[in-house]
Formats: structure tokens, C-alpha cells, sequence
């Protein structure tokens, strides 16, 4: 099951999710302006949105690692995250006008706005932290390390997609474009996953059936 | 370099200069926005966004003769009435110390007039230390400009005259400089409504500023001086008419505004025709919700 590449895949997958993670999120404020403007709450109700979500997809991703847990899954992920960070481009507009059109409060207004349109992919993109871990680790005693390795991979990840999206994406591309790319780096990443899951597979058979041998 | 201070330092003393003596902070707090600082200057006060930045002063006014407007953009935001001088319902977005409101209302006593200001500590300051008032007539409503303007259109409210006054040399609000912003403003105009837009004139933003604004409203007049950085886009929401039937309004509006300093002659003299000058290059992408990174243009 283990190879060479595995975890390396595994922490460069962790880097993408938090890099799309963090600059979907700085979108997200452009994203709600035309409807609900640039005031101080609207970053609140983003933020508030992008946490409860992430903490939600900490929970799920974790219970979701206790069974059966396999690359192929962790891809599956990925190619979902992708799927569901669409909508944003997609319907933004109708969902927003309609719930600019209900809510008259542009605090509430925002708030809602913002869990429509990133609730589900931020809770799909939060499952993935966990179950990274449960994918790296291999015994309890390498525990807290293989987590601390996945925090400074995954959170240097968010760091950068910040950065580069408010520097520099938005200066080239459309709002959009830059969702269509992480959606599409996603998937992307998601099929590699679950190739390599395959491919891993083929290749640890024998390796099994050797140790079974030995033993 | 030469070339353009020089004019300004001999306005600046022409003109007496307007900072005498030593400067006294008569206020200064911390808003969710900004830092905000009233400062006097002998006769002059001055509300400032900024401590650093010297040129950070968004409003002054003159203690002793308060009508008497101290910018020449301000003034320079006058031009809108020569497009239409009767207008009976006003917007201005971007509060500042209130002068263009009080001023407005001394103008025209009858008509309505909406500032919306995003901060409402500014407007707070603009009360008390810079004789905002507001009545029956005057209001002043603490919202993000394009949701006032997006709220106001499904109520179905038109204004007669639109002044955008909300940017500042430090940070432009992006989605009140995309296509669909001043689509939805010029929505927001009545068929003879006019819109003034205090913006810049010198920064890398100018073409995109430019390109954008020439494809919602087709040709605009720019209103600027050598002096100064800032300019003033005036544009209406129907055709622009003529330079000449423009000018034969100039002589009753004279009248009216010599008491706030305004010298309408003059202005009417600084406007240049977009479609004329063209000085923005053919393929400059247009500013849009989707593609507007204002402010990292704006970083010369």
C-alpha cells in the first residue's frame, strides 16, 4: 500500500486544498460585493461561513477516515470538493438576487449568501485535512508529527493561495476564471489520487504476498 | 516634475495660503474603517483619514466663512449643474465633512438630497465638527454605496443628479468602479440626470478608469486642472449636448455659485470632451464585478 510518492501525493494534495480553500475565500468577498457592498461585516459573515464549515468538515472528514480508508476515497474528495466549488461560479448571481430580494439586512443578507454559496464545497475541502492524517500515519508515535508536517504543509498552502489570489490571480483573470481553475487543479488532483490509488494497488499485491511468504 | 509644482506652489500662495500658523487636533478616534482626524489650522479645520499622507485631506472648510468651499475638486464637482441646474433630487455618496450637502441645500432649498456614507463614524464627525445637518430634505444614511443604489432601483427612485465622491487616493471601493456599478447607477438617473465622479487623473488605473466609464456611458466630459490630481468624470444619462448651448447656461449659474468660492466660467473651461481626447489606448480592459483589481492598478 505504501510507496515512495504516496505521501509526498498526499501533502501536495493537503498544500492545493488549502491554497483553493484560502483563495475562494478571498473571492468570496469580491463575489458578495455587487449585492451586499464592502462593509466590515461582510468579511464576518465570511469568515463566520468558511469556519463552522471547515470545523464541520473536520468532524465528517474524521469520522469518514475511520472506515475503509484508501487513497481512491481521499481522491473522491477532491474530485467532490471540485464538483461543489462550481455552483459559486455558476448561480452566484441568482442565489444572491434572491436573497437580496428576501433578506433587506446586509448582515444577514451577506450571511446567507455566503452559506449558500460555501458551506458545502468549504465543508468537502475541510474533510481533507483529517484524512490526510489518517492516510500518513502509520503508528501512534509518529502521530503528532505527521500532523504537524500536514498543518505546515496545508496552512503554508492557505497562505500562499492567499497571497498570489489578492497580488496577482485577480490582476489576470476573472473572478470565474480563478473558481474554474481551482475546481479544475481539484479534480484534477482528485483523478491522480484515485489513479494512484490503483496503480499502488496492482504493485502491493505481490509486496503482501511476498511478506505473507517470509513470515 | 518642475513643471507641475511650480504652478502649484504659486496657486497655493496666490490664492493665500491655506495653512497658516500650527495645526491643532481637535479630534481624533478610530472607526471600523479608518483612522479619523479633525485638525485645525487658524481658520481652517480639516477632517483627515490619514495621520502619514499629506494629501489626505478629504474635507476642510473655513471656520469663519463655512460657505466658502476650500477644494478644487469639490468646486470642480460643480460642473454636474451645468448639465442640470434644477435638480430636485440628489445623491452623494461619500459623505466627507458634509460640505457638498450643506452647500447643495443653500443652493436648492427644495430639493431632496441623500448622502450615503458607509462609515458611520464619519458621519458623526461631519456633524459635529463640520456643521452637517440634516432635515426634512437632508438625510444621511450609513450604508455601502451599490446597496443603497441597488435598493433604491427596485424601489423605483431616480436622482437628478448622482455625485460619486467615496474614492480616495489611498484605497478605491472596486465595486463602485466596475461596468455593472455604473450600469446600475446610470439606471438610477432620470432622463435628464447627470453624474459627477470624483476620481484621479494620474495613476495606472486612469485608462481602465476611462474605458470603463466610455462603455456604460458612451462619452463623458473630464473636469480636471494641471494643479490638481484629481478629476472629475461628468456624464449624463442621456447624450452629452453641446459645448455651445452648454455655454449659454453659464451666466445665471455664475450668479448663484460666486458666493461658495465657485467659479463656474472657469470650470466650464477646464471640461475636454472624452471622445476627443481618446487618451486612453483601444484595447484597455473594461473594469467589471468579475475583473476589477482597482487598487493593484492603481500602485504606479
Amino acid at each position: 500500500m505504501f510507496t515512495r510518492w504516496q505521501n509526498p501525493l498526499i501533502y501536495s494534495l493537503a498544500f492545493c486544498s488549502g491554497f483553493s480553500i484560502m483563495g475562494i475565500e478571498l473571492l468570496g468577498g469580491r463575489i458578495l460585493a455587487p449585492f451586499f457592498g464592502s462593509s466590515i461585516h461582510i468579511w464576518g459573515s465570511i469568515i463566520t461561513v468558511f469556519m463552522v464549515s471547515l470545523s464541520f468538515g473536520y468532524l465528517l472528514g474524521g469520522k469518514l477516515s475511520t472506515r475503509a480508508a484508501s487513497l481512491k476515497r481521499f481522491g473522491t474528495i477532491f474530485v467532490l470538493g471540485g464538483i461543489f466549488i462550481l455552483p459559486i461560479a455558476l448561480y452566484a448571481n441568482d442565489i444572491m438576487q434572491a436573497i437580496f430580494l428576501k433578506i433587506e439586512d446586509s448582515r444577514y443578507g451577506s450571511l446567507m449568501a455566503a452559506s449558500a454559496l460555501f458551506f458545502i464545497p468549504t465543508v468537502i475541502l475541510g474533510m481533507l485535512s483529517p484524512y490526510s492524517v489518517r492516510l500518513l500515519v502509520k503508528n501512534k508515535n509518529e502521530s503528532g508529527q505527521v500532523a504537524g508536517v500536514l498543518y505546515f504543509v496545508s496552512t503554508l498552502g492557505s497562505a500562499l493561495g492567499t497571497i498570489i489570489t489578492s497580488f496577482y490571480l485577480v490582476l489576470y483573470m476573472e473572478v470565474n476564471q480563478i473558481i474554474f481553475t481551482f475546481s479544475f487543479l481539484l479534480s484534477l488532483l482528485g483523478l491522480i489520487a484515485i489513479f494512484a490509488d490503483k496503480v499502488t494497488k496492482n504493485t502491493a499485491m505481490p509486496v503482501k504476498d511476498q511478506e505473507a511468504r517470509h513470515v | 516634475m518642475f513643471k507641475s509644482v511650480l504652478p502649484a506652489l504659486l496657486l497655493l500662495l496666490g490664492a493665500g495660503t491655506p495653512w497658516p500658523g500650527k495645526a491643532e487636533i481637535v479630534h481624533s478616534e478610530r472607526s471600523l474603517y479608518r483612522n479619523i482626524m479633525v485638525e485645525d489650522k487658524g481658520d481652517l479645520r480639516c477632517l483627515r483619514f490619514n495621520v502619514k499622507q499629506k494629501k489626505s485631506n478629504q474635507s476642510c472648510l473655513y471656520k469663519s466663512q463655512p460657505q466658502q468651499l476650500v477644494f478644487n475638486y469639490t468646486k470642480l464637482l460643480f460642473s454636474g449643474l451645468i448639465l442640470n441646474s434644477q435638480p430636485e433630487r440628489i445623491l452623494i455618496v461619500g459623505l466627507g465633512g458634509g460640505t457638498m450637502s450643506n452647500t447643495l441645500h443653500q443652493l436648492y432649498p427644495d430639493a431632496r438630497i441623500d448622502n450615503v456614507e458607509i462609515d458611520p463614524a464619519v458621519i458623526k464627525v461631519a456633524r459635529e465638527y463640520f456643521g452637517f445637518f440634516e432635515n426634512e430634505r437632508v438625510t444621511a444614511i450609513d450604508q455601502d454605496g451599490r446597496l443603497f443604489i441597488k435598493r433604491a432601483l427596485m424601489k423605483k427612485q431616480q436622482y437628478d443628479w448622482i455625485i460619486l465622491d467615496a474614492f480616495n487616493g489611498e484605497y478605491i471601493p472596486e465595486h463602485l468602479l466596475t461596468r455593472e456599478f455604473l450600469q446600475e447607477a446610470k439606471q438610477l438617473l432620470s432622463d435628464n440626470g447627470v453624474l459627477t465622479s470624483n476620481t484621479f487623473s494620474n495613476s495606472g488605473l486612469y485608462a481602465y478608469e476611462s474605458a470603463t466609464y466610455y462603455d456604460v456611458f458612451g462619452d463623458y466630459f473630464n473636469v480636471r486642472n494641471s494643479v490638481n490630481e484629481n478629476r472629475i468624470i461628468l456624464t449624463a444619462k442621456q447624450p452629452l449636448p453641446d459645448m455651445k448651448i452648454l455655454s449659454r447656461r453659464l451666466d445665471d449659474l455664475d450668479k448663484r455659485l460666486k458666493p461658495y468660492g465657485v467659479n463656474i466660467k472657469v470650470i466650464f473651461a477646464l471640461m475636454t470632451q472624452a471622445s476627443q481626447e481618446k487618451d486612453w489606448p483601444e484595447d484597455t480592459r473594461v473594469l467589471t464585478d468579475q475583473y476589477s483589481p482597482a487598487n493593484l492598478l492603481n500602485i504606479d
